[in-house]
């Protein structure tokens, strides 16, 4: 990972005791005890221990563990809703465990939005003064809020539900409320609490795919709370394993895929891994639109509009993949008067026979936003293998187990 | 063995004795002020014609519960204005109306004060419970040298034995609030008052209004017992019947305090509805 990008929060040696002496709880912990020894010998519950890492500008982090984990306390610990015991947080120069009770509040309002597992809205406010609440605490005027609270709503796909009530809605809905809420109050950082762990499985997709939309267009700092690894490595950049209130690995989705820290990692991918066995054809989707070779550049470009996809795999009669025309070069060969666009492909894509196991595409994506093409002995193209789909297999082949 | 008994009553008394000279000039003011506050809302109730105020609570039944309260409340409070019983009931109505106000007004802050501290709610919760349990009648006692014979000793009587119900289902108005709305609410950096006044209390407000219901109940429930020490209204309607047997007399009074109860309670019932939970 690229160590120079500007860090937005740094967390140092955090540690949380639940108890009246934590003090006494740490020094076993100094000592090389572990979380249930040490509840054994206090009765003090070692919920965090030295936890460290930064959380970069403009990432999606996420935060993964399962229950017990402390992954709910950490996220908590960032604003503060639950108090440290040590260790430092720093955001933009602060270090929230030790502000004043002002200054926090202060802090709250300027750094962090907070989206919840039950989604937390207030029930006797509509939707709209629900997605104000941010703006409203901190006083800003009846029609600006108004205003960026409509935009919020827009931006989730609410229009229109302004004046109804939370009970009305579905719990997708109701957390697209939520993260309306979030959005409008405009603060540095996103905290996400599980926000997508009490919605069902379509519905949850849909979201995550929403929200790396959101992201690739705000591009704002957001600390992702999950207990679901596809989840973590569907949306995140980077993910912080916990286990027992301690960090077992940072890591991008691939690095904590192809590199396990330790035993616990590599049996938490183990599902994941049995996609070894998994091929690309699993994973591979019709493709939704092709263009000939004989086609005209306009032609071609407009088939890409119609499906809102910015390059598009070009065959010859036979369906034999010839290459690939971006939208770009598209444009130029329209510029250029060109006739058909066999002039125009390119060649850089990947393509892959049925048979190559899933585990092999994931590293090919690289940078690339093509799709890979699949095709068999004939150079025929049977289809396309997206990112997200392969994911997808993943995480499906982990539920099975 | 002779234990000698501990003069617990003694004790009250001459506390109470003490209290009554000391501040006799503080209850005398509230005794004169509570009076004034009284008779200026029965007069005003009773200087309306008796059809223009059925009308005007008809409609509000009207507008706030929909026909059917409406229907009703005309159909009782004729019944009452024949039976000959509408100035008593007026009387009663201010009593209640007066001791329900002067509970809130104290309820609402101690109830909220009690579920924002745990230490003062464990210490009012015992007091209410005294409060609630001491027979009614015991009130009225102390009452009289505090406020003197009439309606103010009536209506001390009656906040206090009506009052716990209001702290009561404030505080747990309150504490049932969800936490993760609290959550909600610090994490968008509200204050303490923003926390209670956007967050808290709107969403408390049906489990006060029951309280507050539960508070006019009681309070009508005391009408007869404080008629005991002079009070007016349909209360010492049935005193008399009692005092002179004349069931019938009673049952008619009776009648007309159970018309008022229904009344109130619906009412207060169908303002809590309206508020969306």
């Amino acid at each position: 990972m690229d160590e120079t990008r500007p860090v937005k929060i740094q967390v140092r040696g955090l540690s949380k005791v639940f108890g009246k002496q934590p003090k006494k709880a740490l020094e076993l912990r100094d000592q090389g005890l572990k979380r249930p020894e040490i509840l054994d010998k206090t009765g003090q519950t070692l919920g965090l221990s030295n936890i460290s890492f930064d959380v970069y500008e403009g990432e999606l982090l996420v935060i993964m563990g399962l229950s017990g984990s402390g992954k709910s306390t950490l996220i908590r610990c960032l604003n503060r809703l639950i108090d440290t015991t040590e260790g430092d947080i720093i955001i933009d120069g602060e270090n929230i465990p030790t502000l004043s009770e002002k200054a926090l509040l202060e802090c709250r309002r300027r750094h962090f939005s907070m989206v919840f597992q039950n989604f937390a809205l207030f029930p006797h406010r509509t939707v709209r003064h629900n997605a104000e609440f941010g703006l409203e605490i901190r006083g800003v005027d009846k029609a600006e809020r108004h205003q960026i609270a409509q935009n919020a709503l827009t931006q989730v796909g609410l229009d229109g539900w302004e004046d109804a009530y939370p009970n009305q809605l579905s719990g997708g809905m109701q957390q697209r409320v939520g993260l309306a809420r979030a959005l409008a109050n405009d603060s540095t950082v996103l905290l996400m609490d599980e926000a997508f762990s009490a919605l069902d499985p379509l519905i949850r997709k849909d979201m995550q795919q929403e929200l790396l939309q959101l992201q690739s267009k705000m591009q704002k700092t957001t600390v992702f709370i999950t207990h679901d690894l596809d989840e973590a490595l569907n949306i995140g950049d980077r993910i912080v394993l916990l286990k027992d209130g301690e960090v077992v690995q940072i890591g991008t989705p691939e690095e904590i895929l192809t590199q396990p820290a330790d035993d616990y990692v590599r049996r938490f991918i183990e599902g994941v891994d049995r996609s070894r066995i998994l091929t690309a054809e699993s994973a591979m989707r019709p493709v939704r639109s092709t263009a000939r070779e004989s086609d005209g550049p306009r032609t071609a470009l407009h088939r890409m509009r119609d499906h809102t996809i910015d390059s598009i795999y070009v065959t010859d009669r036979d369906r034999r993949l010839i290459g690939l025309l971006e939208a770009e070069s598209a444009s130029k060969a329209i510029d250029a008067k060109s006739e058909t666009i066999s002039d125009h492909l390119s060649q850089d894509f990947r393509k892959v026979s049925p048979e190559e196991p899933l585990h092999n595409l994931f590293a090919m994506f690289g940078d690339k936003s093509y799709p890979i093409a699949v095709i068999d002995e004939q150079q025929r193209l049977l289809g396309v293998v997206v990112k997200g789909a392969v994911l997808d297999e993943l995480a499906r082949a982990g539920e099975q187990q | 063995m002779n234990i000698p008994s501990i003069p617990l009553g003694d004790w009250i008394e001459s506390g109470l004795t003490w209290l009554t000279s000391e501040y006799s000039s503080v209850t005398r003011a509230i005794s004169r002020f509570t009076q004034t506050g009284i008779d200026v809302l029965n007069d005003s109730l009773m200087w309306l014609p008796e059809w223009a105020l059925l009308g005007l609570i008809a409609l509000l039944c009207w507008k706030q519960a929909g026909v059917r309260l409406a229907i009703g409340a005309v159909a009782g409070l004729a019944l009452i204005w024949n039976l000959g019983l509408w100035n008593p009931m007026i009387e009663t109505l201010t009593l209640v109306v007066f001791a329900t106000l002067v509970a809130v007004v104290i309820a609402l802050p101690v109830g909220i004060a009690a579920a924002l501290s745990n230490r003062l709610y464990r210490l009012i919760m015992p007091i209410l419970d005294f409060m609630q349990t001491m027979p009614a009648f015991v009130y009225l006692i102390p009452a009289i040298p505090f406020f003197g014979i009439g309606s103010v000793s009536a209506i001390f009587a009656t906040v206090i034995f009506s009052m716990p119900p209001a702290i009561r289902f404030t505080t747990l108005g309150i504490r049932q609030v969800p936490v993760e709305l609290i959550e909600a609410a610090d994490a968008y950096g509200a204050t303490r008052s923003q926390k209670l006044f956007k967050v808290q209390l709107p969403l408390s407000l049906p489990t006060v209004m029951a309280g507050i219901n539960q508070t006019i109940m009681l309070a009508l429930s005391m009408v007869v017992i404080a008629a005991m020490i002079g009070a007016d209204g349909l209360g010492s309607e049935v005193w008399r019947a009692i005092q002179r047997l004349r069931p019938g007399d009673g049952f008619e009074a009776g009648i007309a305090v159970v018309i008022l109860a229904m009344l109130l309670d619906r009412l207060t019932q169908s303002l809590r509805k309206t508020r969306r939970s």
